[in-house]
């Protein structure tokens, strides 16, 4: 469904990424990992265009996507830290988002109900925790029913209530053939859920794969020691060549 | 044109609720009140007026405006998000900061003269006159303010360049013109100070209703070498296009920072 080709970002003197080459299967979940910037929140951002590549090609359903705003309409996106404009209620956000899309179709309301939410539609975002704006965040990535969800840290501000509400969410709608593409530092729960893993580190692409692979690959039992191995692997790799030279 | 009205619709939502437009709307109801109160409802008056809105305007709109333009992150990463164009939004967001602070301007100098009566006959253009300058400074200051933030990331520093530029245009230009005038007195500079007052918005607000008004000599240099040169409806329309540019131009850069950055 999605495909990038050579995908480079800069910012500065800081390279985030170095011709990534990824590809995202439809019907299935893929989950980027890598440590803290190691551009998987960069990655999300380009494929949404909030963020312009300095190079490389992103196709979706083989069209070329940048510079576009319409493909953005099969797109949900749950961002890691809900901003909402201050003094709108959510439900103007609501609101807001199905008149922009002009939709009056498929609506999907289940997580404003399984999440809680009617109780604060009427409440201005300023006034909402943390937690209650992330619940909004997911409701309204679910909202419009679109064919690929991208999540950055959907369960990171959820009470654990809230965060297994989501994942059976995210199951149910896998199962109906929709994509995904989540990131998470909770690798244990990628492993629950992720079909395929896509590695980043430093910018370029360790692994790419079934998580079973990676298992085998490292010789390792959970996708978490799985990762760590690969990065003190690394490590240690580049401290000899350090040393070597 | 659709996505940018729809847009525009909940920035306004959100704007209208702020504290800053209410207190901006309540400052020209009493100030305008005031003013009435104390000079009458003659030229004095409009003149008073007229000085309040030229240095208020610009200082109001160039703060608040970079400032909302920082504050806008929310809107952007939401919106951006979602099947919106990314010149949809600069506008619908523009349209957002611009239309607001107009409507607190007009209706806030326009209720206390239709409650005191104010409006007679020969003041009816002139209080047009005066509304539509203070509308176009809108236009001018909000276009630059954004230009500030698209350029400047950092929110202290873009505060400090748009009390900079309020500081030059508002205050310090007309004392640079007045010192030309007076260093070159004994020479033909009418042209040249034309030239001068069109580069400065401010100046082209003034000179717009002092054309219109009888006291260009009270108002400093450009407004007397204007009254000279360039009375009647040429002036006016002039003056106008020159705020329109004014507005146009930085807005373009604007557009052209907003649609090249990363979010």
């Amino acid at each position: 469904m999605i495909r990038t080709r050579g995908l480079r970002k800069s910012y500065g003197a800081l390279t985030v990424l170095r011709d990534v080459d990824i590809d995202v299967p439809r019907g299935e979940i893929t989950a980027i990992i890598g440590p803290n910037a190691s551009g998987k929140t960069t990655f999300n951002k380009i494929l949404l265009g909030l963020v312009r590549p300095d190079s490389g090609e992103i196709l979706f359903d083989g069209q070329p996507i940048q510079g576009q705003a319409a493909y953005r309409a099969r797109i949900g996106y749950m961002q890691q830290l809900a901003r909402f404009p201050e003094n709108l209620r959510a439900a103007d956000v609501f609101e807001m988002l199905t008149d922009l899309r002009g939709k009056q179709g498929e609506r999907d309301d289940e997580l404003i109900d399984t999440l809680a939410l009617a109780p604060v539609l009427q409440t201005p975002m300023r006034f909402l925790s943390g937690g209650m704006r992330q619940r909004v965040n997911a409701a309204l990535a679910f909202l419009f029913a679109p064919d690929l969800l991208i999540l950055d840290e959907p369960t990171a501000a959820l009470d654990p209530l809230s965060s297994s509400s989501l994942k059976d969410k995210i199951r149910r709608e896998r199962a109906r053939g929709r994509t995904f593409i989540l990131t998470s530092h909770v690798l244990s729960e990628l492993q629950e859920l992720a079909d395929r893993i896509v590695f980043l580190l430093d910018g370029g692409v360790r692994f790419a794969g079934r998580p079973v692979d990676l298992l085998k690959q490292t010789g390792e039992g959970t996708l978490e020691r799985a990762v760590a191995s690969v990065m003190r692997g690394d490590r240690s790799a580049a401290r000899k060549l350090e040393l070597a030279r | 044109m659709r996505p940018i009205l729809r847009i525009m619709r909940y920035v306004l939502l959100d704007v209208l609720r702020n504290r800053w437009v209410i207190g901006y709307f309540l400052f020209f109801l009493v100030a305008s009140d005031v003013l009435l109160r104390l000079a009458g409802t003659g030229p004095r008056a409009m003149v008073s007026l007229l000085n309040v809105v030229l240095l208020l305007i610009p200082l109001v709109t160039i703060v608040f405006g970079t400032i909302y333009w920082h504050g806008q992150r929310e809107f952007n990463e939401l919106l951006l998000t979602q099947p919106v164009a990314r010149s949809s939004l600069f506008h619908g967001l523009f349209a957002g900061l611009v239309f607001p602070l107009s409507a607190a301007f007009v209706a806030g100098v326009s209720l206390p003269l239709l409650l005191h009566r104010a409006i007679g006959p020969e003041s009816t253009g002139i209080l047009l006159l005066l509304l539509t300058a203070g509308v176009a400074l809108t236009g001018v200051f909000g276009a630059i303010a954004v230009l500030i933030a698209g350029l400047v990331q950092d929110r202290l520093r873009g505060l400090g360049a748009a009390l900079g530029v309020w500081l030059l245009l508002a205050v310090a230009y007309d004392g640079f013109l007045l010192w030309i005038a007076t260093t070159f007195r004994n020479h033909p500079i009418e042209q040249p100070l034309i030239a001068l007052s069109f580069a400065n918005p401010v100046d082209l607000a003034r000179v717009l209703l002092l054309l219109h008004l009888d006291v260009a000599a009270l108002m400093g240099a450009t407004g007397a070498v204007f009254q000279k040169a360039l009375g009647g409806p040429a002036g006016t329309a002039a003056a106008l296009a020159g705020l329109g540019l004014w507005t146009i131009i930085p807005g373009l850069f604007a557009l052209r920072a907003f649609r090249r950055r990363d979010f």
